[in-house]
């Protein structure tokens, strides 16, 4: 990539923020340039090349831009900086930090630097002169937050090399060499914290990547009961405005059970990542006991921010997600949404005059969105330990309709699907995911389901498909009870219909806003199925189907009760043995 | 405008089309503003020495050899407190026979606020209207639209939310307002004596469609000059955003773009969020809430203008005429406000979000018993007493003839409860049915 002489080119047309320059050398695809407005300068990315015609999206707005104005071509795609000092931080899409940039507008052409290369680490070596490592070794650590974060042989180099030092633990800047090591053909190269790497490759620094088969709690029963998600398995949340996607994707930012969580608001309301500036710095991580804000990376991209680099955004947080992977990390991703990355490609390709797939999204749309959720995933690194990304997506689906094409090609990417229902929101049924049309694949993975039979109960999935039937039945007998009326159908279909609903009221139903319902540990979980399930699979006594609602309504008020109440708490065992008296007044021996 | 001086005057147009036209011409920046015999025109395509301007009014007349100047700059607003009690066109001009404006030049559409420099929004805005207070609580640095059908009365409503809102400014956006319209929210604004806080930028159906693209900018440019200069609370009406989206499929249709859905652009969720997000809170004081407009056909929200907006906004409005009382309501169940939760039970009393949620749920039993009447079902007394319970609910409280402040709604719905059910059947904490259940 180092070539001698950097290529340059001339501004020739301006369409928006498609700009055409033509250049008077080689330019690569995705290749960074930088385009000069009366003295401001304005990244864009190569996207086409005809002739000597290079066609650039601008990560900015081009308002002023005149036809000759000089462009300096970098001669490297977009990259991002990798080193300690990520963390906590607020970055654009592009990995500017927001926090230094001065004054309360973006300016256009203002990039800040991603990383503090003057702070002091205090450096523990993990290598030793002589080892022979390659790209992603761990050559010595450093505690960022409580993270020991890595310090790793450079993604970039390939083959093998020799290490001829390593500074011994001691306090040292970013950008200081901290290790010394040897080419085959004997060159020395100096390691310093920090590297880059282009976003849009992905970071192969590991030695194999198996199926996922271990459970990311979540703590939101919906998910880990009914339809789990596997530490470095990919799940999306498609739902119409208003049906909740960002309190869910805020409650798993807040308690799943991953070291770090990197959030990409792409294209979505300031004032949800604001909430996140605001609540994160002061909530608790339930696990560490440290402020949430500690493990949570944002990369802001908000709707009004320029749209080009919206697309990049997405690609910048699976990048950082990816450097954190290759330390042994649980990392956390999730991108709201993943909609408005699609739209920013179908802005680009309507520009470009490209001929147009279903709804004027891009042809390749499919392929881009399979080969991004393909980047997750649960790795062995090169030493032998693992590391994972999961990344759960939103998806706006236009007018609430599943059958458009970033629901559709993102389904056939993703392996668990959680459809938010818009009848379930209206009706105030929280999280509003829809039992009947959810799916987990990983459930069908015999290596799942072996975890789930050592780590939580041997008979749990058997439960779980059990419960996952009664529900679908409960809505065989809600339908032919609202044809035939209530007193047109036996009452067993109302029992069947009730049982249904106790599953929907006590497992399903979740309140976000509450201290104590928000988080429910896979222990708890467990517990409240078997007793829900014990009531499913009871038979009660009924002579008149009016007497069926108001005792089931008992029997889920109490339920929820002890939802409300801490686990195994006084409270909890009072509702206990409350419920069992209630169960007892109509249950048949 | 003025022409300014010193300016080259190219007389060679190679193209017309309906709304742009091309001609050969060096120098020229990117949405650089110009005009065509005397009209408005923005660049909006360069290629070359080749540039494209579209005319804002429209190409009809124009010859071959009109005289286009260039004006070195992007449009501009002059901002200055001259601005208050004052109406202007879509260009900002005057149009109420006053003098031009001086003061700063900005540019409008200008860059939006570093995320991490705004505040979270945390003041409550009071309308007296139970069926936003009480239900669907606005908080400033919101956006929110009504989603209304042509027929329902929201510029009524929007102009009374205007005047009751304790706001140091508000800015009307007129896109598309019937010339009525438009006079009508004059009057109002007149006879509440409260011109001297009140700018206008109005585009009605008598001006060029297109022309009414430049209208939000503008209006959110003024917003912006007295919500962060001036630290003041400053409430943007924009009406009719549907009409706004139309002019912009226009536009894209006429550039030969693809349509996505419903004929809109690709970029209309970006381009309507550029004007949404221009709500904000600031650190310093001063805030912009945005309260539009997005008219519906015959209430489909799957279309893309409604679709997109929703996912924009924080929430949505409903405007529904209840034929049991007669009267128009906001729609309890269809209508949200995002926001709602960082105020409601904190600047209100504390019993506010449990007395909304059940009579909400309340009302949605009234519903369903209704649907059991229709059916020819047999009600039983507690449908009976929900559907007297709704019909006062309605009429004290959702109407949107109400104004009574935030503590006299929360009474009048324990009054209703006392009145229609028992402490069980309403399920609110035992505190507040203690404090509040009346006797």
């Amino acid at each position: 990539m180092e070539e001698n002489k950097m290529t340059t080119g001339k501004v020739s047309g301006i369409i928006a923020n498609l700009v055409i320059v033509e250049v008077d050398g080689p330019v690569s695809q995705n290749e960074i340039c930088f385009i000069n407005l009366a003295g401001v300068r304005l990244m864009a990315e190569v996207i086409k090349v005809l002739g000597n015609k290079a066609y650039t999206q601008v990560f900015e707005s081009t308002r002023g831009l005149k036809v000759g104005e000089p462009v300096e071509f970098m001669g490297h795609m977009l990259e991002v900086t990798l080193g300690p000092g990520i963390l906590s931080k607020n970055f654009d899409g592009l990995q500017n930090d927001l926090d230094t940039m001065v004054g309360t507008f973006l300016k256009r052409g203002e990039y800040t630097a991603a990383i503090d290369v003057d702070k002091a680490w205090d450096f523990t070596p993990i290598a030793k002169a002589g080892d022979v490592v390659v790209a992603g070794d761990w050559l010595g650590e450093v505690k960022e937050n409580w993270i020991g974060h890595k310090i790793m042989v450079p993604f970039k180099f390939e083959g093998k090399y020799t290490i001829k030092s390593v500074k011994p633990a001691g306090t040292y800047k970013a950008s200081e060499t901290i290790a010394v090591i040897t080419d085959a053909e004997g060159s020395e190269i100096n390691i310093s914290m920090i590297q880059k790497w282009p976003v849009k490759m992905p970071i192969k620094a590991y030695t194999d990547k198996p199926r996922p088969f271990r459970l990311m709690e979540t703590g939101v029963r919906i998910i880990d009961t009914m339809n789990p998600i596997v530490e470095g398995g990919t799940g999306f949340i498609p739902g119409p405005f208003g049906s909740g996607k960002t309190v869910l994707q805020h409650a798993l930012s807040k308690q799943a059970e991953a070291d770090l969580i990197i959030v990409a608001a792409c294209g979505e309301r300031a004032n949800e990542v604001v909430e996140i500036f605001t609540e994160f710095p002061e909530l608790d991580d339930p696990r560490t006991g440290r402020k949430l804000m500690e493990r949570t990376t944002i990369i802001a991209n908000t709707s009004n921010m320029p749209v080009a680099a919206r697309e990049a955004s997405v690609y910048t947080a699976m990048t950082i997600g990816e450097y954190y992977r290759s330390m042994g990390l649980k990392v956390l991703l999730l991108a709201d949404s993943t909609s408005r990355w699609a739209q920013a490609l179908r802005e680009m390709s309507n520009r470009m005059e490209e001929l147009p797939g279903p709804d004027a999204f891009p042809m390749d749309l499919p392929a881009i969105i399979s080969s991004f959720y393909a980047r997750a995933g649960y790795v062995f690194l090169n030493n032998g330990s693992t590391g994972s990304i999961t990344f759960i997506g939103t998806v706006s689906p236009a007018g609430g309709n599943l059958k458009e094409p970033v629901t559709e090609s993102t389904k056939k990417a993703a392996r668990c699907f959680f459809a938010l229902s818009q009848q379930r929101a209206d009706s105030k049924r929280y999280p509003a995911v829809d039992p009947i049309d959810s799916y987990s694949k990983y459930l069908e993975y015999p290596e799942l389901q072996e975890y789930l039979a050592a780590n939580i109960a041997p008979d749990w999935l058997g439960n779980v498909l059990e419960a996952k039937n009664i529900l679908l039945r409960g809505k065989e007998a809600y339908e032919q009870i609202n044809i035939l009326g209530d007193d047109g159908v036996p009452i067993d279909y109302h029992l069947r219909y009730w049982k249904s609903e106790v599953i929907d009221f006590v497992i399903l139903q979740q309140d976000a806003f509450d201290k104590i319902d928000c988080s429910a540990p896979i222990a708890r979980q467990k517990e409240m199925l078997e007793k829900v399930l014990g009531v499913c699979r009871a038979d009660f006594d009924f002579d008149n189907f009016e007497d069926v609602n108001p005792w089931f309504k008992r029997v889920i008020n109490v339920f929820k009760q002890m939802n409300y109440s801490l686990y195994q708490s006084e409270d909890f065992k009072k509702y206990e043995t409350e419920l069992a008296e209630v169960i007892k007044e109509r249950k048949v021996a | 405008m003025e022409t300014q001086g010193f300016k080259k005057i190219y007389t060679k147009i190679t193209q017309i089309t309906k709304a742009t036209c091309s001609l050969q011409a060096s120098g020229i920046g990117y949405e650089e503003m110009a005009t065509v015999n005397g009209r408005l025109a923005q660049v909006v395509k360069l290629q070359g020495d080749n540039v494209t301007l579209q005319i804002f009014s429209g190409t009809e007349g124009i010859p071959t050899n009109a005289e286009v100047i260039f004006m070195g700059r992007p449009p501009v607003l002059k901002v200055s407190e001259e601005l208050a009690g004052r109406f202007f066109n879509a260009y900002g001009e005057p149009i109420d026979g006053g003098p031009e404006v001086e003061g700063e030049v900005r540019e409008i559409g200008g860059p939006s606020v570093n995320p991490v420099r705004r505040k979270q929004p945390s003041e409550l805005i009071a309308t007296g209207i139970a069926g936003i207070d009480l239900n669907n609580t606005l908080v400033t640095g919101q956006k929110i639209p009504f989603f209304a059908d042509p027929d329902q009365p929201y510029n009524q409503v929007m102009a009374m939310v205007a005047l009751r809102a304790k706001a140091d400014k508000i800015i009307l956006g007129g896109m598309g307002l019937t010339n009525d319209d438009y006079l009508y929210y004059k009057n109002v604004f007149d006879n509440a004596g409260a011109l001297d806080r009140i700018i206008s930028f109005v585009n009605t159906t008598e001006n060029p469609p297109v022309e009414r693209l430049l209208v939000p900018d503008m209006a959110l440019t003024a917003a912006e000059y007295f919500a962060f200069d001036k630290k003041e609370t400053v409430l943007v009406l924009l009406t009719d955003m549907t009409l706004y989206a139309d002019a912009l499929s226009i536009v894209s249709n006429r550039m030969d773009q693809i349509p996505s859905k419903d004929s809109m652009p690709g970029s209309l969720y970006s381009d309507l969020a550029k004007i949404y997000e221009k709500a904000v809170q600031f650190p310093e004081g001063g805030s912009i809430t945005i309260i539009a407009v997005t008219t519906l056909s015959s209430g489909d929200i799957t279309h893309a203008i409604p679709d997109n907006t929703g996912y924009i906004t924080e929430g949505q409005l409903f405007l529904r005429r209840d034929s049991d009382i007669g009267k128009v309501i906001v729609d309890p169940f269809r209508s949200l406000s995002r926001l709602k939760q960082l105020v409601i039970g904190k600047q209100t009393r504390k019993d506010h979000p449990q007395v909304m949620n059940a009579a909400v749920r309340l009302y949605a039993d009234a519903a369903n018993a209704k649907t059991k009447l229709e059916n020819g079902f047999d009600l039983t007394d507690y449908d009976v007493r929900t559907m007297s319970f709704a019909r006062e609910y309605s009429n004290d409280l959702l109407a949107i003839d109400v104004n009574i402040d935030t503590t006299a709604m929360l009474d009048t719905a324990w009054d209703l409860f006392g009145k229609h059910f028992t402490k069980a059947e309403v399920g609110i904490k035992q505190e507040f049915v203690d404090s509040y259940w009346p006797e």
